[in-house]
């Protein structure tokens, strides 16, 4: 009996090592058929773009087609989507990174984590980062490093200037409109009817400001869990979201359903913004058009 | 008298077995080895490499980075972490009979988080010389010094009159994580954006991170912790049997107890600081190797070295491999292969999985 019991454990166990051997089988078929699948690129394609506004501006540079591989967050120009992606810019990988053979990486701050960073420097291959920007100063900058790194710096200056009067004129059209500047609560997530709303000193806070907005929250920093009275204290005119396309949004009467949102003005006037979250927070080359689109959003009427 | 013959030769039958079933082990492990070098997202193979080598040709910069300072550390990592959890996993379920305890029973991870969200949340506020020094290994050390305290605490507060009761620890230690969890929790509230994003892929656990720092700096730990844990075997087999019985069959309990802790403690702390959260690994594989050769912790715990490592090492293959060049967290990969697995295997051997 016992021994009976004990052979079929050991059966147990061939079977787990079977499946073991099995999964290796199908790993080794896809090691293969993923390095067929890789596209065969023009020979000039050689940069690594990890960051969505760092890969805007080199497209907007005319540079894309140097783009090898980029990064999870770098989703516009939309063509860039068939390009290998390395992953989210903050838990690359050092033999991912080193395997799309890049002659140089340009990241936006905060890539990671800070040890794939030291092994990809070890590699030699040139690693240009650019600053994080809350600010039209902080895009103009990372244009000119951008350009600078890819060795095309009159494009930049350019496009610097482009992009920097289009943000003048946006935020002085925007301020314009603001006559009775209106109170805006930038809502990131609702997970589990809870509120997680922007405090200041972040992306989202800037671009209400340079939206001729008043961020409806000033009392913290960063993003934050909030109650649901402090949302109600908090009086926001306007709703501000990220635009997760398709059916993946919070239908408007859920949004002005929930306990925290209904006690608002902006539930008894039902204003929602929503915008494509690479535009309206990624501080790159269309900000200007996002500060345009989110001051027509909030006040109405063009220019 | 045939079926005492059957019984009197039952153990030497297994005991055969598990001795085969241990060099296979070791064969697989060192065939996952090879794998694991062998294979990547970049275009390396260690085949190519040692053609070159032979040949003498000399190996570009990118060959060199990709097989020395990623590879292999991983490689030395994985072995390591995969071999202290699975270790740390069958001492646990040996302590504390119980098929469900894995090393988070004594609150190394609950600690061990603890001390990784002090260090990311709090880190800034350390005295810049401090930070300066600890540089990238603040966090891990954090971790493994928040495991470890913790662990010991349980072992003082379950133990009176040198005694120590495994009951009482069983409990405190739900207690301890719980309060634990909730200072994460204050933490992790005043956690800003960038904190909260390097918290979570702390949780997720990986290997990505390794280097050979971190080997270096865990490898004594855990070759200590996994060689005292080693030695449990007969203390652990006696206490299968109770502690009233194994002591008198000549079995120091206390010191059982002892060294099952600090060698748990030390192994899955430095584990969990260097690699972050990986689960399953502690529970599965010894549930495994009890179905394959029988509960003898003498044969039990290094047989689940060798399989611990060589399924972290495969899963880790798997995870850098599957959504080349991007990652999986290795937890994901784990779970997925040896989950279903295991599930079956249970459903269709019930009963069989008893200690």
């Amino acid at each position: 009996m016992r021994q009976g019991r004990m052979r079929r454990g050991g059966d147990g166990f061939a079977t787990f090592m079977g499946g073991m051997i099995a999964a290796l089988a199908i790993l080794a078929a896809v090691a293969v058929s993923a390095r067929q699948a890789e596209p065969a690129d023009g020979a000039e394609a050689d940069v690594l773009s990890i960051g969505g506004s760092v890969t805007e501006i080199v497209a907007a540079l005319g540079q894309a087609h140097r783009i090898k591989a980029r990064d999870t967050t770098s989703t516009y120009p939309p063509e860039l989507a068939d390009l290998p992606d390395v992953g989210y810019m903050r838990a690359l990988s050092p033999e991912g990174v080193l395997s799309v053979d890049p002659s140089l990486i340009i990241s936006e701050d905060g890539a990671g984590p800070p040890e794939a960073l030291e092994v990809i420097r070890a590699a030699d291959v040139p690693f240009i980062e650019v600053p994080a920007a809350m600010s039209p100063e902080g895009i103009l900058e990372k244009i000119d490093i951008v350009g600078e790194a890819l060795g095309v710096p009159e494009q930049a200056e350019a496009l610097a200037a482009e992009v920097g009067e289009d943000l003048e004129s946006a935020i002085a059209r925007a301020e314009a409109r603001a006559e009775a500047p209106r109170r805006v609560l930038f809502v990131l997530s609702t997970q589990g009817g809870r509120i997680t709303a922007s405090g200041t000193g972040t992306a989202a806070d800037a671009m209400i400001r340079m939206a001729g907005g008043v961020n409806a929250i000033g009392d913290f920093e960063g993003y934050k869990q909030m109650s649901d009275e402090a949302v109600g204290l908090a009086a926001p005119d306007v709703i501000l979201m990220m635009d997760r396309g398709g059916d993946h949004g919070l239908p408007d009467d859920e949004l002005f359903a929930m306990p925290p949102i209904r006690v608002t003005p902006a539930a008894q006037s039902r204003s929602v913004v929503r915008m494509d979250g690479l535009l309206l927070l990624g501080f790159g080359p269309r900000t200007a058009e996002a500060v345009e689109q989110l001051s027509q959003a909030l006040y109405g009427g063009d220019a | 008298m045939a079926a005492l013959t059957e019984i009197s030769s039952r153990p030497r039958d297994r005991h055969a077995r598990a001795r085969a079933l241990h060099w296979a082990l070791a064969g697989v492990l060192a065939l996952c080895c090879a794998v694991s070098l062998q294979i990547g997202a970049a275009e390396v193979t260690l085949t190519a490499l040692l053609g070159k080598w032979l040949a003498g040709e000399p190996l570009t910069m990118m060959e060199r980075v990709v097989l020395f300072d990623i590879r292999l550390p991983r490689l030395a990592m994985g072995v390591m972490v995969g071999g202290a959890l699975a270790v740390s996993g069958a001492a646990m379920q040996g302590l504390f009979r119980n098929p469900l305890a894995d090393p988070g029973i004594v609150g190394v991870g609950a600690g061990a988080g603890l001390g990784a969200i002090l260090a990311i949340v709090l880190g800034t506020l350390l005295p810049v010389w401090v930070t300066d020094i600890a540089g990238n290994h603040l966090v891990p050390l954090a971790a493994f010094f928040g495991g470890w305290g913790s662990t010991l605490l349980l072992y003082r507060v379950s133990t009176r009159g040198g005694r120590t009761s495994v009951a009482t620890m069983l409990l405190a230690g739900i207690a301890l994580g719980a309060l634990a969890g909730a200072l994460s929790g204050i933490l992790v509230y005043m956690a800003d954006d960038q904190q909260l994003r390097d918290l979570t892929f702390w949780g997720l656990g990986s290997l990505a991170g390794a280097s050979w720092a971190k080997v270096l700096a865990a490898a004594p730990l855990v070759v200590l912790s996994v060689g005292a844990a080693l030695v449990l075997g007969r203390g652990l087999n006696g206490l299968a049997l109770g502690e009233a019985t194994a002591a008198h069959i000549g079995i120091d309990v206390q010191r059982t107890k002892l060294v099952a802790i600090l060698a748990v403690a030390g192994a899955t702390g430095a584990a969990v600081a260097v690699s972050g959260g990986i689960g399953f690994i502690g529970i599965v594989v010894p549930h495994l190797l009890r179905l394959a050769s029988g509960p003898d912790h003498r044969m039990l715990l290094p047989n689940a070295a060798l399989l611990g490592a060589s399924l972290l090492i495969l899963a880790d293959v798997i995870a850098r491999v599957i959504i080349a060049p991007a990652e999986l967290p290795i937890g994901i990969v784990t779970a997925v292969l040896g989950a279903p697995v295991f599930l079956w295997i249970l459903l269709r051997r019930r009963g069989l999985v008893d200690l």
